[in-house]
């Protein structure tokens, strides 16, 4: 049970800024023009005194955001994920990662996610960005549900934070009682055979894979990630020394992606298994439906198995 | 404004390029083109005009001072020392292996610093958000940031400016340090970026050109800013290199590299050392 399933998740998102706002004052929301795709309208009309629509300029929409955290200020300042993260990247290296400043950087629309907005709005190199900046906190909630649970712990959070997120709603992968913990990664399905590391869309997908999998005799463990940094290596670890194989599944670039984060990890780690990579490899995005994207830039369940598949014959 | 006071600003402000021009000479090269064009100012904000309190630096209901120049770090170091902001023999550890001195601002190493900067274009975007949370908070603080010449050709400065306009931040006072040069040379050679007062005017500011090295028409332009109903920029006409006998109203002064010789030759003293 998922009580959050039809629920998008730009809805978690203002729903929360307006309940957590109502206590707690310093929380402030930026937006670049784009109040209405991510539904912070609800903010500005509980709060207008604490809401400002910069325009359409993220570079100053970031450096606004540093000025009001170092005032005391807790900014959530969103844009779709291209323009949150690589269109300012050295705003946020310089005036929000340099400086620790308590600004929470919210990129919509992640990866393939983009869909109709097609190449020119695709970030499939955000993680890898932000990643590299130090100190920062890269999350993506996986599902409505998740989200909400996090959101608290997102606040209470005094880092620099990027929250990756989905505006829409998503396929629910996790039930009521489940706990979420913004620094731990979730086993949501066990199993012996393999380990499937997934997060964002490739969640759902990763569940839908293995259940066809076991019918052929392989019984995948899914570890679900929410925070790409600092990454769950302990949960991951464990159970890949249980399962001796492990795949990864991202809505995003393979070079400085998860997979690559976790497939250091183990070598670091000496944990010698085989090991495969499901991503987008190096390319652009295009127009089309999540279905159709999925399809041709290698984010199926199908993708899921056959790479499962290659890689459980390895061990 | 009383004469002796004016006196005492200036000598003030020559301490502080003293200072500033040792603390580069002693670790032998620095942006001294730029600090030495903004000393004036920075003396009428920290002795004069801004509501700051060095013994507490992090008040929060001081008057914030970004320098979105962040290269004329040296200059904003030795005002903060004059102040007393910490020991002024700090500044001899300008850019040494380990400092808590680096070349550009420092809101985490340096005491009194409000907001760091050095890529250029950013510290104005940070001053436009301080203004902002003075506005939520009803707070009476101002918010002074110094930009450069060279430096208004990023064009974060204007999404900064536009906003800080359309939104009316009385509190908000912009100085522009026109030097007229940059690295590469004359400003208006390289990419043309003048008349800054019709370009503020366009974006609702109210505008005051002074001599950049005049204190007390910077003290009259800061005091005039407190009264009006809209963001202010002061417009600051300057020499780069102020001051500075090797360099001075010379592109090359942005970064200078001091031998022992050229140091005498400036005539400063040491005014460092405790």
């Amino acid at each position: 049970m998922n009580m959050l399933e039809n629920k998008e998740l730009r809805a978690v998102y203002a729903d929360n800024l307006v309940k957590y706002g109502k206590k707690n004052k310093n929380i402030v929301v930026l937006e670049a023009d784009l109040m209405n795709c991510h539904g912070t309208k609800k903010f500005l009309d509980a709060y207008p005194n604490r809401f400002i629509n910069c325009g359409i300029a993220e570079a100053n929409m970031i450096g606004v955001a540093a000025g009001l955290a170092s005032c005391g200020k807790i900014p959530f300042a969103a844009s779709f994920s291209p323009f949150a993260t690589r269109r300012c990247y050295d705003q946020i290296a310089v005036s929000v990662g340099y400086t620790k400043m308590n600004v929470k950087i919210v990129g919509s629309d992640p990866g393939i996610m983009a869909l109709n907005n097609g190449g020119t709005h695709m970030s499939l190199e955000d993680i890898a960005l932000m990643c590299q900046v130090p100190e920062m906190v890269v999350v993506e909630p996986i599902d409505a549900l998740s989200f909400d649970k996090l959101f608290p712990q997102i606040i209470a959070c005094d880092k620099p934070m990027y929250i990756r997120m989905q505006r829409k709603t998503t396929p629910p992968v996790f039930e009521d009682n489940a706990k979420i913990n913004l620094f731990k990664a979730n086993v949501i399905k066990k199993g012996k055979d393999i380990t499937i590391v997934a997060a964002s869309i490739m969640v759902h997908r990763a569940v839908a894979a293995a259940s066809v999998m076991k019918d052929f005799g392989i019984d995948a463990e899914i570890v679900a990630v929410h925070t790409y940094k600092p990454l769950d290596t302990e949960t991951i670890f464990k159970s890949v020394r249980k399962t001796g194989a492990c795949v990864s599944c991202e809505n995003h670039h393979l070079v400085g992606g998860m997979g690559q984060m976790i497939a250091t990890a183990l070598l670091e780690n000496d944990i010698r298994v085989p090991f495969g990579m499901v991503g987008v490899t190096d390319r652009y995005g295009e127009v089309g439906s999540e279905g159709y994207l999925a399809e041709i830039m290698g984010l199926t369940a199908q993708d899921i198995y056959d790479k499962v598949e290659e890689i459980h014959g390895k061990k | 404004m009383d004469i002796n006071r004016i006196s005492e600003l200036n000598q003030q402000a020559d301490l502080i390029r003293k200072m500033s021009i040792e603390s580069i000479a002693n670790f032998g090269s620095g942006h001294i083109g730029g600090t030495s064009s903004i000393i004036e100012t920075l003396t009428s904000l920290y002795f004069e005009c801004a509501n700051v309190d060095p013994s507490n630096p992090s008040w929060a209901d001081r008057d914030r001072i970004v320098l979105s120049k962040g290269h004329a770090a040296v200059g904003l170091y030795a005002t903060l020392a004059a102040k007393g902001y910490f020991d002024k023999s700090e500044l001899l550890t300008l850019n040494q292996n380990g400092t808590n001195m680096p070349s550009h601002c420092d809101m985490r190493k340096v005491t009194g610093v409000d907001f760091t900067a050095g890529s250029l274009g950013q510290g104005i975007s940070a001053a436009v958000g301080m203004a902002i949370a003075a506005k939520m908070d009803r707070k009476k603080y101002r918010v002074f940031t110094i930009v450069g010449d060279g430096e208004s050709q990023e064009g974060q400065v204007w999404e900064a400016v536009m906003l800080a306009g359309s939104r009316k931040l009385n509190n908000l006072t912009v100085f522009v340090d026109n030097n007229g040069m940059q690295i590469d040379g004359m400003t208006n050679d390289i990419c043309k970026v003048a008349p800054f007062e019709d370009k503020y005017k366009a974006f609702g500011f109210k505008v005051i050109t002074v001599d950049g090295h005049d204190i007390e028409a910077i003290v009259d332009a800061i005091n005039t800013a407190a009264g009006v109903r809209r963001p202010t920029a002061i417009i600051l006409n300057t020499i780069k290199g102020k001051g500075i006998k090797c360099c001075e109203g010379t592109p090359a002064s942005h970064s200078v590299a001091f031998t022992d010789e050229m140091f005498a030759a400036e005539n400063t003293g040491e005014v460092l050392s405790k």
